[in-house]
């Protein structure tokens, strides 16, 4: 009796053990999710032609900490991977960050990298929130771990033509012809498609005169602005990146060409890199692009953390939608309660964030993972800060067009 | 679209080919000479433009007055290179000093991540948005002063080769290595030196570029391979046709991006490459070898 009494108390044991073994093997990521810090592999590119912005953007994942830990959210472990501004390089670091052990993957400011990055992501069942990136085939792939806060090409297009004429009838100024000139990688051709369909709509006061594309990483751009000039076209139309936003301005002036307005539709003309290396030349700009509602209690937060942390850097785009995509991460993470991918991905799914920095009601995301509910502003360089002139209801200043020539300034 | 544009650009690239050209001359010297292809040369541009952008932060010294310095040091550095480095691979096989070349390409561009960050950086000189108008023509004063700058150095070098005894005795050495070993010369001397003033070119080079360009640490690499294509487009160790070429690659940028697309001119510099290999291997100056 003693005896079976004996065996019967083994095997019990024994397969007892063995299925909590099994289940800790099974789910290590759950068991590892419960207090521990959420894994965030953060991919930007850090260095190569775009390394100024991948270093801007990096400023939001710095000063995000201790806000998040301020609004009551998890803590997070950030594991860097640097793209080197290349779409292979960001593909095969979001393998290596995901095999070293990133449980949510971050970035990565450009369209083409970002694609790379979600089929990697997907392939894998680690969801990705994108930061930043507007190509519009990135939601449209059906993925179930992909998901941008972000707004597509064609919502910028059309935010910007709107808060455009919003200004034109403020000021009782606008051009009557632009030269559309646009970078020719994924973010930049996505853009030139969208706009024959979507300028329509807006019945511009203006006519594109020409529409030149060049490479953005181009070491000489006289030979586009002198083509462009050559147009009489009263402003220019842009889509950029940052080093040729500085080059293009150098031939503006050098070339003796003050175009009524500049009005750009992406990133380069409001960096803070654009601004302190052009000085009183980086004036005017107008920047039609995803922004932050000033008034809003959380954008007050992240300025005065910036300020601390960097002082003297403008709080823009790269730190707020790197900011907002880690506020997403750490957001699931606590709904969740876990750090299993699947789990984490649902949360994202039901992600209902009205605490926010970015124009809009809010952060949700719709079935394909797309917040398709943000806005975007218009923003004018002024003496070395970046001011909201449209929409008005997230203005802080009245535009200034046309902007001041270049041979007319101190 | 107005005559007087098509003008405009053809100078200025013009200009800029002149630069490109002083930059590819070194290394079409060093191939000439050491028969070393230098695959680290558009790194060691980079290294110049950070030293005048270095020079022109802390002293405000403008690059075009430091030019003659920063060659200096460069020299010196293309002299090290070749004594110390890279004269053991002479007579190893081309791979090898492939790997070598390649290799130290990589630690330079590191190196200055390292130091500098990835950030672009440049100068801003007091004539940095100056031009000068002559009629319609609307000329970039920056690209002015380096085009100038570099047909003085150009002019500087093949002078050297041309009048001066260790110049002679370059030549000699290119000529005939083992007539050269015959005769009593030090060759490996000679190799450094010649190493050091191809060196010395990138360095002007990289002065007048950063006047016209951001630099980024990543920089280097497309400018080794705009060298390659100007010096096999001018033919590989022709001092002349490293010029040429450069002066043909920048004009043809330019025009291409005015007539066709801006987007593909980079694809006119390679068409016309592609051309010479077809038609004339050797480059437009280049000898034909036997």
């Amino acid at each position: 009796m003693t005896r079976s009494h004996v065996a019967a108390l083994t095997r019990r044991r024994l397969l007892a053990g063995a299925a909590a073994t099994a289940s800790l093997l099974a789910a290590p990521a759950v068991v590892r999710g419960q207090g521990a810090p959420l894994k965030v592999g953060v991919l930007l590119p850090r260095s190569g032609a775009q390394a100024g912005i991948g270093q801007d953007c990096w400023r939001g994942v710095e000063i995000a900490p201790s806000i998040l830990k301020d609004l009551k959210l998890p803590e997070f472990a950030v594991m860097n991977g640097d793209t080197e501004t290349s779409v292979d390089v960001a593909r095969s670091r979001a393998e290596k960050l995901i095999s070293d052990g990133a449980q949510i993957l971050v970035g990565a400011f450009d369209s083409g990298q970002s694609s790379a990055i979600a089929q990697v992501a997907e392939q894998k069942g680690i969801p990705f929130v994108i930061n930043i990136a507007a190509a519009p085939p990135i939601t449209e792939q059906g993925y179930k771990f992909v998901f941008r806060n972000f707004p597509t090409a064609p919502m910028i297009l059309g935010d910007a033509f709107a808060n455009q004429k919003e200004l034109f009838e403020a000021t009782g100024t606008a051009p009557k012809s632009v030269v559309f000139m646009h970078v020719n990688d994924t973010f930049g051709t996505a853009m030139a498609q969208g706009i024959g369909g979507v300028m329509p709509r807006f019945n511009m006061p203006y006519k594109i005169a020409d529409t030149i594309s060049y490479d953005p990483t181009a070491r000489d751009l006289s030979v586009e602005v002198a083509k462009a000039k050559a147009t009489g076209a009263e402003a220019l139309l842009m889509v950029s990146r940052l080093n040729d936003a500085i080059l293009l301005t150098r031939e503006l002036v050098k070339q003796r060409w003050s175009p009524m307005a500049v009005l750009s539709m992406g990133p380069g003309w409001y960096e803070d890199q654009y601004i302190k290396t052009l000085g009183k030349l980086s004036d005017g700009p107008l920047s039609f692009v995803p922004w932050y509602d000033p008034n809003k209690r959380l954008s007050k937060i992240l300025e005065a953390a910036l300020a601390k942390a960097h002082p003297g850097v403008n709080l823009n785009t790269n730190h707020i939608y790197t900011f907002e995509a880690l506020l997403v991460a750490a957001d699931a993470y606590k709904r969740a309660g876990s750090a299993d991918p699947k789990a984490l991905a649902d949360a994202i799914r039901q992600t209902n964030i009205t605490d926010n920095v970015s124009i809009g009601p809010g952060i949700q995301f719709d079935q394909k993972g797309q917040n398709d509910k943000l806005k975007n502003a218009g923003i004018q360089n002024r003496g070395g800060k970046l001011v909201t002139v449209a929409p008005k209801a997230a203005s802080n200043a009245k535009p200034d067009l046309p902007m001041t020539p270049y041979d007319k300034r101190a | 679209m107005p005559a007087e544009i098509y003008l405009n650009v053809a100078v200025s690239g013009l200009l800029t080919g002149l630069v490109y050209g002083l930059m590819a001359l070194g290394l079409s010297v060093i191939f000439g000479v050491v028969r070393v292809v230098n695959f680290a040369h558009g790194e060691m541009m980079t290294i110049a433009m950070y030293l005048a952008i270095v020079l022109f932060a802390a002293f405000r010294l403008d690059p075009l007055v430091m030019m003659v310095p920063i060659a200096g040091v460069l020299f010196a550095l293309g002299y090290a290179m070749q004594a110390g480095l890279i004269s053991p691979f002479i007579n190893r096989p081309e791979h090898m000093q492939f790997m070598l070349l390649v290799a130290v390409a990589m630690i330079i561009v590191n190196t200055l991540l390292i130091l500098f960050g990835p950030d672009a950086r440049n100068v801003q000189t007091s004539y940095a948005f100056d031009s000068f108008a002559v009629g319609p023509l609307i000329v970039d004063a920056t690209k002015v002063y380096a085009g100038g700058a570099a047909i003085v150095a150009a002019s500087a070098l093949f002078a050297f080769f041309r009048r001066a005894r260790i110049g002679t005795a370059i030549r000699a050495c290119a000529d005939n290595y083992t007539g050269a070993l015959v005769v009593g010369l030090d060759v490996k001397r000679l190799y450094a030196l010649t190493f050091g003033l191809g060196a010395a070119c990138v360095g002007a080079a990289g002065s007048m570029l950063v006047l016209l360009v951001d630099v980024t640490p990543a920089l280097g690499p497309s400018y080794t391979l705009l060298a390659f294509v100007i010096v096999i487009t001018g033919g590989l160790g022709s001092m002349p046709g490293a010029l040429l070429g450069g002066v043909l690659i920048g004009f043809t940028e330019a025009l291409a991006g005015l007539l066709f697309t801006p987007s593909a001119k980079s694809m006119f510099a390679f068409a016309i490459l592609v051309l010479v290999l077809l038609f004339r291997p050797q480059g437009l100056l280049g000898k034909k070898v036997a």
